[in-house]
Order: C-alpha cells, then structure tokens, then sequence
C-alpha cells in the first residue's frame, strides 16, 4: 500500500499563494469555535505559540509537555536569533530573498511554496514578539538591532543577547498562562504522550502517562497538533536538551503518519568538543560567534600541540576564509561542519584528541574592544569558560561540529497536516521549510511562523471541511491504545537486566554518529542496519529499570524513549542508504565533487522521501513527493 | 577523586524522607554535578536500585528544570551558576556533599529532589504578560525604546524560574521570581497598559501560594544564578504601592456610578 501524497500546493503564482489560500479556505465562525477541541502536544515555541493562538480564536485547547512547566520546553535553549525579511538595515533584504537563501541553504530539497509563506510571515513574527514585551537588542536611537548568521549575507537576525530562543519562548509561554488564566486552555505538564489515536481515519485524541503519578489517561479531540520538537538525540550527545525525544512523533508514524527525510540531520559546526566518557550532552556556541571569531587550525600537524598564540600567523590556516572566501566563516553549517572535519582528518585539529578547532576572537577584541565583545556574546563566553575552564577572552575557544538540529520530520502539505487527517505537525517536528540544511536563525522563525500564523488558519479549514463526530474516550480505539501502553510499560518493566538504558544509548549513539553523522557511506550505513536491530535485542532482553510505573519513575520515562529511537535509528539508516546523492547535511562520500564539495542528483533525487510504516519486521514503503523549483533557478550551490 | 554524597531520598510526596550516603568514586573533575549524578545513577540501575530523581533538562543553566541545594547552597557553590553548569572541579577529592531538594511550603517534594513549583507558573498567569493575541501587532520598530530600558528589560527578563530566590530566602519569599517579572514587563512601553493591574494581581497571587513574606535578606540575589538584581524587588514595592493608590480612587470614583 502507497499513501498518495499530497502537498496541495494553492495555484497561482508563489507571492499569491498564501493571500489566495487564506481567502479560499473554510471559516469556522466564531461562535462555533467553543465547539471544536484541540489537543496540543508541545509547548516549545511551535506549541506555545500554536496553543495560544488557538485558545485566543475560541477553539478549547489542551496542551502537553513533559517538563514541570511549559516554559522550560526545549526552544529555551536557542541563543543566536531568529531571521526576518524586514530590511531595517537598508542592505537589500526582502522576502524574496529570505525564501532564495533559505531554498538554497537547504540545497534545493524544501517545498518552493512553504518557504516563500514562511518569508512572508517572519515580518509579523518580530512585530507580535515585540508587542508580547520580548527584549529585543536595540540600538541608540531606540529601534531594532540586527547581527549576520551563516548562509546569507544581510544581516537580518534579531536578538535578544545569547538568549533569543529564551526570550521569544518566555513570550509564548505567557500568553499560553494568559489563555490558561481566562481558561481557554488546560495545560498538562508532566504529562507524556505515548501514544496517538485514530478513528475512522483521523486523528482523535492521544494517550499521556502522567510522570508524577504513572496514571495513563486518554484525551480527545476534533484535532491534533504535534509540536514536539526534533529526534537529535537518537544520536545520544547532541545539543538538545535530555529529555528531547522522538517518541510522540514516532508513534504517529507507525499510526499511518508518513516520515519525511529522516537522515537529514543538521550537525552544527561551533560546539564545545568532547571531554569524556562521562559527557551527557554538547552544549552549542552559538553561530552568531562566527560573526566575530575566526576558525582556524594549524597549517601544519605537527604544530597542534604548541599554544596557540605562539603559533605565527603564516603558520594558521584560516581554512573557511581560504576554502570560501565570499561567505568566509559565515559559510553555512554543513560546510563549516565538514571543513572542520576535513581539517582534524588530516591530523590538524587541537584539543584532546585531536578533534576541535580554534574560534578565534583576538582580532576582533582588538577592533571593537573587549567589552564591546562582552556585550554581544558575554553569556556564552561565561558559559564556555564554565565547562572548559579556559578564557575565551585571552586564548581562542576550541570547537567542533555536533548533532544539533534535525530537518527530517512528520511529512505535512501546505496546511500543514501529515498523512493521516486531523493530525497537524509544526515546529521541528515537522519536515517542512528547512530542506537539506537549515539556515541559522530559521528555525525559531519556522516554529513561530507554524504555531502564531499557519496554523491557525489552516486547522480551521480542516475542522470546517471534515466536520468531526462526536466521540468520547469510551470509544473502543482508546481503550485498546491505553492497553497497548500498559502492555509496553509492563514489558519493559519486566525485563530486569543489567544494563542502564543511558549506556545502551551511548552505544546506539556511537553508531549513528560513526555511520550516519557528518559523512556517510554505503558499507557504514549496511553496517548500522546490521548493528541497530541486534542492540535493540540487547535492550529488549538486558535494560535495567528499577522502581514500578506508579510513580515517577525517570529510568522508565528514559527506556521508553531510548525503545523508540532503536527504532527510529534504523529509518535514519535506510533513508540515508536509499539517498544516493549527497545535499546539505546528507554528505554520501560516494558523490562529491573532485574538491570534495557534496555532489546532488537532481535528475533522480530532487524529491521528499516520505516513509510509511509497513509493519512489525517489514521494511518501510517509499513514498515520495517530486520538488519542483519554479522560482528559483536549481543550482550547485557555492559559497565561495 | 572520589567523593562522598548525602542525598535526601525521599520516595514520593507524603513519604519521609531521609538522608543516604553514597560514595562516588573515579569522579573526573571535568565532569559537571549532574554528570556526576548520572555516574551514581548508574551504578545504582545497574545494582538494581532505584537511581536519585532530579529535574534536568537543557544542562545549560537555562531551562531552569535543575535545581538543588547542595551543601546547603542553592545550586552550590559557584555564583551564578546552576548545578547543571557547575563542575566538579568546584570540588576536592575526598569531599563529602550535602544534595537536598528546594525546601520550601509552595514547593511540595514531589520525590527525592524533584519538587512542584507550579506555583511559579501560576503568578505568571495572574498577569505576567502583555495581552497582545496573535495578529494585532504594529510594525515592531513602531515604537522605538531607548536601548537602556531594553537593556534593564532584558537583565531582569533572564530568570530562568529555577526557583533558587525561594529556596535560598529564609521566608521562603517569591519576591525576585515576581519583581523579575513585573520589572522586564514594567521597562518596556507594551507592558505600560496593564502594569498596575499586573502588580496587584501577581503579588496577590504570590501571597495565596503560601510564599513567605520578603524582608530584604538579600539571601535571592546572592542565589539566582541568572544575577537578577534586589532592585527589581524595590520596583514591585514601587508599582504596587502605586496600583493600590489608583486603585483606591478608582473604586471612590466607581461608587458613583
Ligand atoms: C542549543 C540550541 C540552540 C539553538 N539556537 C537557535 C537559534 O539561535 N536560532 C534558531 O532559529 N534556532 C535555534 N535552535 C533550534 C531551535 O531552538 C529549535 O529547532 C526549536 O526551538 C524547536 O522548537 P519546537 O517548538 O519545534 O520544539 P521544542 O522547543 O523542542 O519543544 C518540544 C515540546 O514538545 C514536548 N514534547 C516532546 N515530546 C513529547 C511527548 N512525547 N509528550 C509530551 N510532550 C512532548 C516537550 O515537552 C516540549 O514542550 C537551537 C537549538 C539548540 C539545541
Ligand atoms: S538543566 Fe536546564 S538549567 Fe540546569
């Protein structure tokens, strides 16, 4: 069985679409709103700000996190910024251009039609953050500030010093207490989702375990919205936060929701390099660094042990500067990640073992001054001389690529619904804007672009043109979900073993990372397909979880989510088997070019590879979503 | 290094508690508290024990999920760090450490040292925002705001709502978490509408929460890991004392109508 997919892309010409489409849709009218439910899952910036914005429109919200309040969702954690076409710097921006950058950024494999709405509506998105109270840096004369990131060359990121993603959460999260206030919405912390519920086809409800307590409830609804964030940490180290999972949209999954381009995973080049065995996550620096910092690396090997600024000048190697001179260190993550790569391959990288590279911010304390730079990246100075205990002010940071960002997601169309009617994806956890790669700054565009403005629009179509039945959890698909729960909490508590699931996911890390990280092959990806299913065995038979499934129970919530990702690990796998061209950060090193830049296959692969679940023990149907670039000219992308 | 941990165990909400030894040895000191956690955690699972339940999340000092005292200290030693960004080098070999949870009555022990600060999400929904729905914003350079009140704005708008000000305030007090609040808000032209509003409702809220009173301890300050200053607590003072005045002569002049 093949899923027909159907991105339902308006007619018309690209700047039109949305206008058009908002026009063409279905209202439901306000006094009918009150009638329609809608559960949430989520309250990172996609869910919070999707939450809210239902709940002001009438619908009845319920919205879900895992967390103890919706404010500490992961989203807290971005620091650089988020982009908008809104040209205040006079320097040639406009929403052409934001949607141009960011197809090409994601190396021609996003939809032409969602990034051009995504462009549209990033200029609302500062104006209602602004109106919310969110900080922004400003300048003097009281207006907005702006700073580059990698892959464009305006400058149009806004900011609110290293804590943006903070700021612009803090705002959705309160207007989400506003709405729970007037009782528009019930909010459910602690709660996670474990399953997803269809009936008769659509999406009705989902199945939480309470953390505190262990009770497993249903919830029902007319619709459901994932907001759940990315999968990066099926990789174990990465930069997201722990608990981030891909457990609520993995379920879907094997519920009928397609998975589009699960290998497209971003690794971010500036993060602060491994230190141990005992390391339980990487913590980013962010890109708005490379602003100011140069990257560099000795010319020579047997130079790497000497301190840095006893290292001349000619004996650096300023390899972005000299590899892509026009975009320099502000060339996007992908490439930054693989030069980096490159360089420690070759036996030039610093550090312990020889894998970071420096982050240099010498020259520019020397031009604008120390505080200057104290004033820009003060926090994530502190922050990399807490856990590194060396002074980036006095001595370059040490750096190296990591996990951070994962483009591959829920199939949606341009409503932003996934294959199975009813369920709506946004934020992260959807596949759609970010292609190959994902432009810095994008994605907390991306998220609040789904959750303040699409969103809203569309669900509204859905739930006026497929008019729900009433239903409650009485019906029979509940019940069977809450046991499928309880079967699954029971056997794994039962199987006793010796093993922590952390060390079980240290190991299925190692193997992504190896096989399906910066660089991939053929051989390594066949070995990762042997591996998974034989680690997952070992989980099965060997994990260790104490206490019971009444209480709180943290090693059963981290097992749950580990069970989920050992699966999960193996689609990564095949999609980047399957995908015989490289794009963005799907390097193949069977296809790059004579100078070692990745190498696409528009011919055959300018498609979405969306996954379908086919069954316990059967491999997954390819479905795919043909692209097609009417707009912008499909070309090697270069940087330099 | 090694060293050796009292850890408040305590099994669920009404159980009692009690403080367990537990040594932890081969500690690197690169590793972070929390990292050092894992390593005890994980000794423990493999023994077939239940590991120490603590809140965590980003491990970045931002999401404001970790959060304990350890030697008595809210998030330890360091200032202005949290226990996921302190490091074990803050330690010495053969040092003994005391982990306890937030004490406090609006901070119910949920297990071990995971508590219940919904309290804190409930003064934000008594008024800690600007109602502006979705869609009714003006152009965001509209409004120009000198960079200094952003800037204060900002500094007061960095509380991570760890709830380290509680804990380490002898009264018990919410006053930073509620003065960071109405301070951030209070800054910015947006927050203007509903500022006194604001005041009365969050500081009511804060006082049914069963947070003790503040007497100017300064205990929060010296705590919060994000250096949210004790002046924001003079703010709320100011803004409140001043909703009470209005409001006064709005219900005198409300009787006659
Ligand atoms: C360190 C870091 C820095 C970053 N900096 C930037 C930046 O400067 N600019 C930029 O544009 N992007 C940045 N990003 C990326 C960006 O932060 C994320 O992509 C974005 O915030 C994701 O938002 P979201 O709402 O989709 O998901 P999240 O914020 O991850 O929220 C997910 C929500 O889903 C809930 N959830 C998940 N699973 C379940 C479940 N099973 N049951 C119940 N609830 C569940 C969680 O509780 C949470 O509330 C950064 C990312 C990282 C890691
Ligand atoms: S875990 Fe997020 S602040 Fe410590």
């Amino acid at each position: 069985m093949t899923t027909k997919l159907e991105p339902k892309i308006p007619a018309g010409p690209l700047a039109e679409k949305w206008d058009k489409h908002r026009f063409e849709m279905k209202l439901v009218n306000p006094a009918n709103k009150r009638k329609y439910s809608v559960i949430v899952v989520g309250s990172g910036l996609a869910g919070a700000s999707a939450a809210a914005s239902l709940s002001e429109l009438g619908y009845r919200v319920s919205c879900f996190c895992f967390q103890d309040s919706p404010r500490r969702a992961h989203s807290i954690a971005a620091q650089g910024g988020i982009n908008a076409a809104k040209n205040y710097q006079n320097d040639g921006d406009s929403i052409w251009r934001l949607f141009y950058d960011t197809v090409k950024g994601g190396d021609f494999r996003a939809r032409e039609s969602n990034v051009y709405r995504l462009a549209q509506v990033s200029v609302n998105i500062i104006d209602q953050c602004v109106a919310q109270g969110v900080p922004f840096a400003r300048e003097y004369g009281g207006l907005l500030a702006n700073r580059s990131f990698g892959g464009a060359q305006v400058s149009r990121t806004f900011y609110a010093r290293g804590q943006t993603g903070q700021q612009l959460l803090l705002g959705a999260y309160q207007a989400l207490e506003k709405e729970i206030a007037r009782g528009g919405v019930t909010m459910h912390s602690r709660h996670e989702m474990l399953e997803l519920v269809v009936v008769d086809g659509k999406a009705r409800g989902i199945i939480t375990r309470d953390l505190v307590t262990g009770a497993v409830e249903a919830h029902v609804a007319d619709a459901v919205v994932l907001g759940t964030g990315g999968y990066g940490n099926a990789f174990y180290l990465s930069t997201n936060a722990k608990g981030c999972n891909v457990t609520a949209t993995y379920r879907a999954y094997k519920k009928g929701a397609a998975f589009a381009n699960p290998c497209f995973t971003q690794i971010h080049p500036t993060c602060i390099p491994v230190a141990g065995e005992h390391q339980s996550k990487l913590t980013l620096m962010s890109e708005s660094l490379r602003n100011d910092g140069r990257v560099w690396v000795p010319k020579k090997p047997e130079d790497r042990g000497r301190k840095p600024d006893e290292i001349p000048e000619q004996d650096r190697d300023y390899y972005l500067e000299r590899k892509y001179p026009s975009f320099g260190n502000l060339s996007p993550r992908d490439i930054a990640s693989r030069a980096a790569k490159e360089v420690c391959d070759e036996g030039r990288g610093v550090g312990p073992g020889g894998r970071g590279v420096y982050l240099d911010f010498a020259d520019a304390i020397k031009r604008l001054g120390e505080s200057t730079i104290r004033e820009r990246y003060g926090n994530l100075f502190e922050m990399y001389e807490r856990i590194t205990d060396e002074n980036p002010y006095k001595q370059p940071m040490r750096i190296y690529p990591a996990v951070h960002y994962t483009m591959g997601g829920l199939w949606v169309d341009y409503n932003l619904m996934s294959t199975i009617p009813g369920l709506h994806v946004i934020g992260e956890a959807n596949f759609s804007d970010h292609g190959a790669n994902r432009l810095g700054a994008s994605a907390l565009m991306q998220g609040l672009a789904d959750g303040y403005f699409v969103l809203p629009s569309t669900i509204g179509d859905y739930l006026a043109t497929s008019k729900p039945d009433k239903l409650d959890a009485s019906h029979p698909a509940f019940s069977a979900a809450i046991d499928d729960v309880n079967a699954r909490t029971a056997k794994l508590l039962a199987i006793k073993g010796k093993r922590s699931a952390d060390s079980i996911h240290k190991e299925l890390g190692h193997i992504l990372w190896e096989k399906c990280g910066m660089a991939r092959n053929a051989k390594g990806l066949r070995e990762a397909l042997a591996a998974i299913p034989k680690l997952r065995e070992e989980f099965w038979s060997n994990v260790a979880i104490p206490g019971s499934g009444a209480e709180l129970n943290q090693s059963l919530e981290k097992a749950g989510r580990l069970a989920d990702f050992l699966e999960f690990a193996e689609l990564m796998c095949t999609d980047a088997l399957h995908r015989e061209e490289s794009c963005g950060g799907h390097f193949r090193e069977e296809h790059q070019t004579p100078d070692g830049e990745a190498l696409r296959d528009d011919e055959n692969f300018a498609y979405v590879a969306a996954w379908e679940y086919a069954g316990e023990g059967k491999a997954p149907v390819l479905n795919k979503e043909p692209l097609e670039f009417e707009n912008v000219h499909l070309s090697t992308r270069s940087y330099k | 290094m090694r060293v050796l941990l009292h850890v408040w165990r305590q099994a669920g909400p009404g159980a009692t508690g009690r403080l367990v030894d537990y040594e932890a040895a081969d500690i690197s000191p690169d590793m972070s508290f929390l990292e050092m956690l894992d390593v005890v955690n994980d000794r423990l699972t493999v023994k077939g024990e239940e590991p120490i339940a603590f809140d965590h999340d980003c491990r970045e000092g931002i999401c404001g999920s970790c959060g304990m005292m350890i030697n008595g200290a809210a998030h330890g030693p360091m200032k202005l760090t949290t226990a996921c960004q302190l490091h074990m080098r803050s330690f010495k070999d053969g040092d003994e450490i005391w982990i306890e949870p937030w004490r406090a009555k609006a901070f119910p022990v949920i297990k071990d040292l995971v508590v219940d600060r919904g309290a804190f999400d409930r003064i934000i929904q008594a008024g800690g925002f600007v109602s502006a729905p979705t869609g009714s914003a003006q152009d965001g350079n509209a409004i120009p705001i000198p960079k200094q009140n952003a800037d204060q704005a900002m500094d007061a708008a960095a509380c991570i709502g760890c709830g380290a000000c509680v804990a380490a305030c002898p009264n018990a007090s919410a006053s930073l978490f509620t003065a960071a609040k109405i301070t951030h808000l209070g800054q910015l032209p947006q927050g203007q509408p509903e500022r006194m509003k604001r005041a009365l409702a969050m500081v009511h809220q804060m006082d049914l929460e069963t947070f003790g009173g503040c007497t100017l301890f300064g205990e929060c300050q010296e705590a919060c890991p994000k250096g949210i200053s004790i002046d924001t607590i003079a703010q709320m003072h100011r803004d409140y004392m001043l909703a009470t005045a209005i409001r006064r002569e709005e219900s005198a002049i409300g009787g006659t109508g």
